[in-house]
């Protein structure tokens, strides 16, 4: 069985199988938990009948509806790009699930460039926006691409500059190796306690988690898609599976970039008092957990905040997140050749 | 090389399919019609290069390939494109008169490369393909052996960049610069 388990290509089976099955399954839950959660902080009842209960199967009712639809394509697009800028979207929200452990052996692969990795693949899905906005021949799609580039432009700086706190506190780039420098960092005085690195990394953590709104293009960064101003963006046209793709690269993204924050700031699948092999088997759990509740502050946040305008938003990222993660960077270089 | 050792090894069939796509897009980005289509086969080109790159296991070059390229300059280009005006179809002003004269010289420049890199290396293999590079090798030589030439080239961009902002920049005459401060 063992033998079974360690060749190659049956892991990568297991592992391409897991990722898949992953995505929609994390896109249906985020998804129920927006709906229910959303409804509570309005004083609504959200959704009610499908499937009894809390109306639970609602999402699955809405997946295979979106599958019903016709694929449209508007006379005057430009099919291929049309028909590739979905899957370009989804392909870099699934990619980004490779190199994050979800226990000390579990993991998809360990790269050694792994954050490299994550911000160089996250950056294609702004190519897939692009093309989603301009080959719809709509001038709402378009004006809503090129909202979202401006947008993941700005803030993919901030985005990148926020992480190389942890990494300069971790000393390494894997991002096994950066939880594993969470879980250890005061093992030197055998006390077996860690520390996560939001506890010394709040300004990168934050600067992290806004700068990942903004890249989501959610409330209150959600002017790509603003639909009382252009329908729905870059999105407009879109119907059927292909704009499922689009909905569900959002929610997959919402749980990668958690996934990262949780794995960067918040020890990722450690907690205190557990061995090695208990960390295996409970790991994703501790993960999971974590996730869910950077995942429940991003939906707070979307009833919480209005809007920003086009300006405020990149001056926020120009004249506030870019020099103070800079300024981060700085104070964790010098304190880190100090002590 | 007989063609039957060529195909049992599992590196090319990676390799055969990312050169034609390689292939296939240069060709594609000068010949396309429209200009968003020639940058967005210039991505393709760029993603096959990244690929090239890993099979040489120089993971780092081929990530940084996709970041700064395809993530910041192609992104760049279209949004640049897109803002000013986004042609749909196809635009018979991009066919330039000259062209027959760029196709022969990009031919001419093709066999000289290829001639040049066949008389110096020949059939000789390609050392040091292993394990990639680590990050730590990779930080060392360049804040170590190489920090002068990493130094004098982030210099050269910041120059180049305080440049690029100045000869971008209107100096404004004194009455237009009240006219503004008015608005």
């Amino acid at each position: 069985m063992m033998e079974f388990l360690s060749n190659f290509w049956v892991q990568l089976v297991i592992k391409l199988l897991v990722a898949a099955l992953l995505v929609p399954l994390v896109g249906m839950v985020i998804g129920f938990a927006e709906m229910k959660l959303s409804a509570k902080m309005q004083s609504r009842v959200g959704p009610y009948f499908a499937g009894g209960r809390w109306g639970w199967a609602q999402l699955i009712a809405d997946g295979v509806k979106f599958f019903q639809k016709e694929d449209l394509v508007p006379a005057e697009a430009d099919r291929p790009v049309y028909k590739f800028a979905p899957v370009l979207v989804l392909v870099s929200a699934v990619a980004i699930l490779v190199p994050i452990p979800l226990g000390p052996s579990v993991v998809g692969r360990d790269l050694d460039l792994g954050v490299f990795y994550v911000l160089a693949v996250s950056s294609l899905s702004t190519i897939g926006v692009l093309m989603a906005g301009w080959s719809s021949a709509n001038k709402y799609s378009l004006m809503g691409g090129l909202r979202a580039a401006g947008q993941l432009i700005a803030y993919e700086l901030p985005l990148i500059l926020a992480v190389v706190g942890a990494v300069i506190m971790a000393g390494t780039m894997s991002l096994s190796g950066i939880v594993n420098a969470q879980a250890t960092w005061f093992s030197e005085h055998g006390w077996g306690l860690g520390m996560p690195f939001v506890l010394v990394q709040f300004v990168g953590f934050a600067v992290f988690m806004i700068a990942s709104l903004a890249e989501l293009a959610r409330i209150p960064f959600d002017m790509p898609i603003a639909e009382s101003e252009l329908v729905m963006g870059y999105i407009t046209e879109y119907s059927g599976f292909r704009f499922l793709f689009f909905f569900l690269a959002e929610f997959a993204n919402m749980f990668s970039l958690s996934a990262i924050a949780a794995t960067l700031f918040l020890g990722g699948y450690w907690a205190p008092g557990l061995s090695e092999r208990m960390l295996n088997i409970l790991g994703p759990g501790i993960l999971f957990a974590k996730i869910g509740i950077l995942v429940f502050l991003m939906i707070w946040f979307r009833w919480t905040f209005p809007r920003f305008r086009e300006d405020q938003l990149q001056t926020i990222a120009w004249k506030w997140l870019v020099p103070i993660s800079l300024a981060n960077i700085l104070a964790t270089g010098v304190i880190k050749v100090i002590v | 090389m007989q063609i039957g050792d060529w195909i049992s090894q599992p590196v090319n069939w990676v390799y055969l399919p990312l050169a034609l796509v390689l292939v296939y897009s240069g060709i594609r980005v000068v010949t396309s019609q429209n200009v968003i289509r020639a940058a967005l086969f210039l991505v393709g080109a760029l993603a096959s290069t990244a690929g090239l790159f890993l099979l040489l296991s120089a993971e780092f070059v081929a990530l940084t390939l996709v970041l700064v390229y395809i993530g910041a300059v192609i992104v760049l280009f279209l949004f640049g494109i897109m803002i000013t005006r986004a042609p749909l179809g196809r635009d018979v002003a991009l066919d330039h008169p000259s062209r027959t004269v760029g196709a022969g010289v990009a031919v001419a420049l093709f066999g000289f490369l290829a001639f040049g890199s066949i008389q110096a290396f020949g059939s000789a293999e390609v050392q040091g393909i292993g394990e990639p590079t680590s990050t730590e090798v990779l930080g060392e030589a360049l804040l170590g052996r190489f920090v002068v030439p990493f130094e004098v080239v982030s210099f050269l961009l910041l120059a180049a960049l305080i440049g690029g902002i100045t000869l971008a920049r209107k100096d404004l005459s004194p009455a237009e610069e009240e006219a503004a401060g008015a608005v």
